[in-house]
């Protein structure tokens, strides 16, 4: 976008800049991050500091790991929107089980729901081949459903948040968000499950050639049936992470994260088709996300005015970006 | 026939459906009449049209996420508008709320075809889009409505000449919902425009490569489901009598619905009945549910169990056909 610009004045180097930008897809994603981060200090100068950062970053996890959870369901050309319900789950579940539970069986109850999911998930997809979009609509709708159910049986126990939980979600240590703990070994595990492992090998065959896949021998239901328990256990523990930083178990707490998920891993330049993309550009994709709710909610516009903008902001950053990949 | 029943066979078995979960009410509830057909009918209307304007851009081999937001935009709009107007004012506010349909799917439509980017993703975005404008209209639901209209769809048609017994089992909203469908899908199912839908649903290829105008016929089909959220908001805001700017249950509804109706999500396949027919017995199911007194929440289980079986063993049935 940006570099358009220049491109007038010196024919060869705009050329270059936009095979440049062809070759690593990463780098007009983190123009565009920066961009908006020099636009927040305009508006609001000193507002980007130690604590900004801090605070942008913790935001961002929980966004990063469902947008993760999408990226790998969305290389085999599926979609997961169950992640929202099962994160919402695991944490209700997480913070009223804790009241009389071990940590270590609240945690087990909490993660119960959402390998279920996932397996049903994976078998509706994989097996019956149910359309991904249908089938994790429907899970969520169903485990809304027992959600609902079962916070009447636990409403005279009552919840609380799990101190190691909120020091996880919320704390800071020297700085840094205690989230990081979670997020880098999990950022880093999934990067290298996808770039450098046969799983993720199989993750981009699938969605690139289904046929091809398997005819060449790979049972495809297997493949989908681990990636759909993977991606909602990893909703699992956003869930988690998730309450820990808002501290208010409710029954939606993570529905309003799943959209914006999507959205993410596609700013991030991970093909909703399937066979193309990466973890990396999804958490920028995450970051910038953050970021541009923060500057949208410093403008002071309406609620209205703020979702009008999200939407057309999202549509532009994926048509440019399709733009600058398209060019190779 | 047996070509008929082959053709036709899912809308016939969901006839079938439908007519059993007719009798399962009589039985549990045995005062069921035709008050309570006439509010069945009233309750469907906005998904019945949620769930056309979803048809027509699957067959399309598309996907529109922005259909609860847009029938949530234009509920408001007509609500706001009407709102303290005089009754004949509304004979312009209508056309005007379907025209804006129309015109911002038709926007759907032309940046799916211009910027190249996934429907999923375009229809995404514009649901943000007009999530947010419907909260610019009116932050809080409100608003107003013509008398006229509402009475629209409330109680039965009187047809001289039939006996009040079976008068009284013809709702106004179903007589409403029917003209509205037929009006637009009948002419369109026998034109040439209908064809290319089907076709670009089909193989987007070979609609090209048969002179097929892919893009413009997207952009259409795109426009003509705005048509058809712009109707399901008006008959929101009819049956309510305000316009509430927070979409309702509606997207997951519809695309349950076209699933259920027999509608491959691939496109080309398929027609209006199906869904429609879907549509009843889903709502159906929830009125049963609802007499059996079984807690809401529940209900909600049972529900999604249903959709996620059906769609299952849809699915299941194909890949037998196909082997």
């Amino acid at each position: 976008m940006s570099t358009s610009a220049i491109s007038p004045q010196s024919v060869p180097f705009g050329r270059r800049l936009k095979r440049l930008m062809a070759d690593r897809p990463l780098i007009p994603l983190v123009i565009l991050l920066v961009i908006l981060v020099v636009i927040l200090q305009i508006l609001r100068p000193g507002i980007v500091n130690e604590r900004w950062i801090a605070n942008t970053i913790k935001f961002a996890i929980p966004l990063a790991i469902l947008a993760g959870c999408q990226t790998m369901t969305m290389l085999t050309g599926g979609i997961d929107l169950s992640v929202g319900t099962v994160a919402t789950i695991s944490a209700f579940i997480m913070a009223t089980q804790i009241v009389n539970q071990d940590p270590a069986v609240a945690f087990l109850l909490a993660m119960m729901p959402a390998v279920l999911i996932g397996l049903v998930n994976g078998i509706g997809v994989g097996v019956f081949r149910v359309h991904p979009l249908i089938m994790t609509l429907g899970t969520s709708l169903i485990g809304t459903g027992c959600l609902q159910v079962y916070q009447r049986t636990v409403i005279a126990s009552g919840a609380k948040i799990p101190d190691f939980l909120a020091w996880l979600g919320t704390g800071v240590t020297w700085g840094f968000p205690n989230a990081l703990l979670l997020f880098v070994p999990l950022a880093a595990l999934i990067v290298f499950t996808l770039a450098r492992t046969g799983f993720g090998r199989l993750l981009y065959a699938v969605g690139d050639n289904e046929r091809a896949t398997r005819l060449s021998g790979v049972q495809y239901w297997q493949v989908i049936t681990a990636l759909y328990i993977t991606s909602s256990v990893l909703a699992g523990i956003t869930g988690l992470l998730y309450i820990g930083l808002i501290k208010a178990p409710s029954l939606s707490l993570a529905e309003p994260l799943v959209l914006p998920s999507v959205a993410a891993a596609v700013i991030g330049g991970t093909s909703i088709f399937g066979g193309r993309g990466g973890y990396t550009g999804t958490i920028i994709g995450a970051l910038i996300l953050t970021v541009l709710t923060t500057l949208l909610t410093i403008l002071q516009m309406p609620e209205g005015a703020r979702r009008i903008l999200f939407g057309l902001i999202v549509l532009f950053v994926t048509a440019a970006y399709l733009r600058i990949v398209e060019e190779r | 026939m047996s070509h008929f029943l082959r053709r036709q066979g899912w809308v016939v078995g969901l006839f079938a459906l439908l007519i059993v979960l007719f009798i399962a009410t009589t039985i549990i509830q045995p005062a069921y009449g035709s008050n309570d057909f006439g509010s069945l009918a009233r309750a469907v209307l906005p998904y019945a049209f949620a769930v056309a304007a979803q048809t027509v851009v699957v067959i399309a081999g598309g996907i529109d996420l922005s259909v609860a937001a847009m029938m949530a935009l234009t509920s408001v709009t007509a609500a706001s508008m009407m709102n303290g107007a005089s009754e004949e004012y509304a004979l312009f506010v209508m056309p005007f709320v379907l025209a804006m349909g129309f015109a911002l799917g038709a926007l759907n439509g032309l940046l799916i075809v211009v910027t190249r980017v996934p429907d999923i993703v375009v229809t995404l975005a514009m649901l943000f889009v007009l999530q947010g404008a419907a909260l610019l209209v009116l932050d809080a639901p409100g608003g107003g409505i013509a008398e006229w209209l509402k009475a629209l769809i409330s109680g039965t048609v009187p047809i001289p000449g039939l006996p009040d017994a079976v008068d009284a089992w013809l709702p106004k909203a179903l007589l409403v919902l029917i003209v509205c469908l037929c009006v637009i899908w009948i002419p369109l199912r026998r034109s040439r425009l209908g064809l290319s839908i089907y076709a670009i649903g089909s193989s987007e290829l070979a609609a090209f490569r048969s002179g097929v105008p892919v893009k413009r016929t997207r952009i259409i089909a795109y426009a003509l489901s705005g048509l058809f959220a712009a109707f399901g908001g008006l008959a929101l805001t009819m049956s309510t009598g305000i316009g509430a700017p927070i979409p309702g249950p509606y997207l997951l509804a519809s695309v349950a619905a076209v699933v259920l109706g027999g509608v491959a999500l691939g496109g080309g396949k398929g027609g209006l009945l199906g869904p429609i027919v879907a549509v009843f017995v889903l709502r159906l199911v929830r009125t049963d549910l609802t007499l059996l007194a079984i807690d809401p929440n529940v209900t909600a289980i049972i529900e999604g169990l249903i959709m996620v079986a059906v769609v299952m063993f849809g699915a299941f049935i194909t890949m037998r056909g196909r082997q």
